[in-house]
């Protein structure tokens, strides 16, 4: 493998892997702190349908019709689980899974009648992503990172993707304490004049839109790995509320890169003619992320122990 | 302690308050008023509706029908002078913050939105975590922190607020005694600075001891007043009816409280 090679077929698609799971692990950091990792499971799935009815206007991928769509589609998720639970009385995660499947079934069902399966955007692609097609051809050497004319001919999906994670971070960089008032103690913050409303709401956007640039790299069904993996493995290493950011964010980065190193960049080495998926093996990744940092958390044991003491 | 006016506005009032929940009423047509200031109770059986009032009043569960005024004044318009403590079990106490992280909450509407908490806010809040005697566990994971500590921990956050009338939640639930005691001395300094506190409590025989004034709730506003006048007998068997063993310890707190009108 020569470095025009990595340039060309592997550079893009790592980073755009890097780019989706650190934003997913920041946003999704929010969800575990709430503990409503489910409504992550259930946005990324319920986009769907938003998705196709975008491609299906453009007839291109990660352009603004989708991502609009697909808020459009997580907006009216929301409101169907707040109403599925009000009119049958069921418990939120019941709501949920009877929402996000039928949504998620029913984008499904638009991809094949509009006939975007038959031109770039099929099941397979929506469920397992599209990294190994991110590729650059215009990449000649390093010279090219620095030439404007090969990096404006780079997949609009890295785009997409790079002001995704921006405009994540500038938001909770803004919403940072009226963030962590709505995630800690939303009563409170409504009585001291801080709704949390506007800021649920802006972060289920936030979210929906993560999903639409994360569902390029990892697919849909994996999107939930990438949201919930990273801010688990950091809850088990950290209890600070900005080192649980910055602990999800490198996470992300990890394992996207692990798991495109083994899916990719470790067969390419050893010469086999093909390599794994590498959104599949980003979620094993986070998987085994997880099983790690649980079992070299000394730091929880400890934790446990001093806090007994405490109470003593 | 009340103001030299004719007429002193009431810290809160309530007139013809409903609150249900489904199809079953939580409160009914509450009609109430504090002093001024002071130390008030909310005392009533389980089930009465003293969190639902307090919740209420800030808004925070949809009311049927009712008026609520704060210092003669809507919530909205007195928002930054009102100060809440939650009850403790409310939040998630593994969430990653430290006390000093909880306690700043309380200066947030002095920084204001989206912009972040200065140093002079944080320096309040460090002050309002000496006040609870809390000091060195500031940079303390919440979850490691002892029942009473947590509940002192709320306590600091609602005096970061620098409120003039507080609605507290319980503040008394499940603490130690050294929690109980610093508790009640931070009240008592608040009472003494000319602010109203409003407490939610459920412990019978501290009640006449701790407060001033104090509302008998069951559903409905049994009786109100001054603690001698209204903390009788005769008022907390009305409140408290039907459940003896619980009837019996409020009429021997009743009897024995230090400003108990005697009985006739």
């Amino acid at each position: 493998m020569t470095l025009v090679d990595f340039l060309q077929l592997d550079l893009v698609p790592m980073l755009a892997a890097i780019l989706a799971c650190v934003t997913c692990g920041l946003l999704g950091t929010l969800l575990l702190l709430t503990r409503n990792s489910m409504m992550g499971d259930a946005i990324s799935h319920a986009v769907l349908p938003g998705i196709a009815a975008g491609f299906w206007i453009t007839g291109t991928r990660a352009s603004l019709p989708m991502v609009g769509g697909a808020i459009a589609a997580a907006v009216v998720a929301v409101a169907l689980i707040g109403l599925v639970r009000r009119l049958a009385r069921l418990e939120a995660g019941a709501a949920m899974g009877v929402v996000f499947s039928g949504m998620f079934a029913l984008g499904l069902l638009m991809l094949v009648w509009s006939g975007a399966d038959r031109v770039d955007l099929d099941v397979e692609c929506v469920l397992y992503g599209i990294l190994e097609t991110l590729i650059w051809p215009a990449a000649t050497g390093p010279a090219s990172l620095f030439d404007p004319a090969a990096l404006a001919a780079l997949p609009s999906e890295l785009l997409l993707l790079a002001g995704m994670f921006a405009v994540t971070v500038v938001a909770l960089l803004l919403f940072w304490k009226e963030l962590r008032l709505a995630a800690f103690d939303p009563a409170f913050g409504t009585v001291i004049g801080f709704d949390p409303r506007p800021v649920r709401a802006l972060l289920m956007l936030l979210i929906a839109a993560a999903c639409v640039a994360a569902f390029w790299a990892v697919g849909s069904i994996l999107v939930i790995a990438a949201l919930i993996g990273p801010p688990a493995i950091a809850r088990l290493l950290t209890e600070r509320y900005a080192a649980q950011f910055l602990l999800a964010a490198l996470a992300g980065g990890a394992i996207a890169v692990a798991g495109y190193a083994v899916a990719a960049l470790i067969p390419a080495a050893l010469g086999a003619a093909q390599g794994f998926n590498a959104a599949g093996m980003i979620a094993v990744m986070a998987a085994v992320g997880f099983a790690l940092a649980t079992a070299l958390s000394p730091f929880r044991a400890s934790r446990r122990r001093r806090a007994a003491a405490s109470r003593a | 302690m009340s103001t030299t006016a004719s007429l002193p506005v009431p810290a809160l009032s309530v007139r013809h308050l409903t609150v249900a929940y489904r199809d079953a009423p939580v409160l009914w047509e509450v009609g109430w008023a504090t002093p001024p200031s002071g130390l008030v109770a909310i005392v009533g059986p389980n089930g009465a509706g003293k969190s639902t009032l307090i919740k209420a009043v800030l808004g925070l569960v949809p009311k049927l029908s009712g008026e609520v005024r704060i210092f003669g004044e809507p919530l909205a318009a007195v928002r930054r002078r009102v100060g809440y403590l939650p009850q403790r079990a409310s939040v998630d106490w593994d969430f990653p913050a430290t006390a000093l992280d909880v306690v700043a909450m309380g200066r947030y509407p002095r920084a204001g939105w989206l912009r972040p908490l200065g140093r002079k806010e944080k320096g309040a809040a460090r002050a309002a975590l000496a006040e609870v005697g809390l000091s060195d566990f500031a940079d303390r994971q919440i979850g490691q922190l002892s029942g009473g500590q947590q509940q002192r921990v709320f306590l600091a956050r609602a005096l970061a607020l620098e409120a003039d009338l507080y609605l507290m939640d319980e503040p008394f639930a499940g603490v130690d005694a050294a929690t109980e005691k610093a508790i009640v001395s931070v009240l008592r300094r608040l009472a003494d600075q000319g602010k109203a506190v409003v407490v939610v409590h459920h412990d019978l025989a501290t009640a006449p001891h701790y407060f001033d004034h104090v509302l008998l709730l069951n559903l409905r506003a049994i009786a109100a007043g001054p603690m001698a006048e209204a903390f009788t007998p005769e008022n907390l068997a009305r409140a408290y009816g039907g459940r003896l063993s619980l009837l019996d310890q409020a009429v021997a707190a009743a009897a024995g409280a230090p400003g108990a009108a005697p009985r006739a």
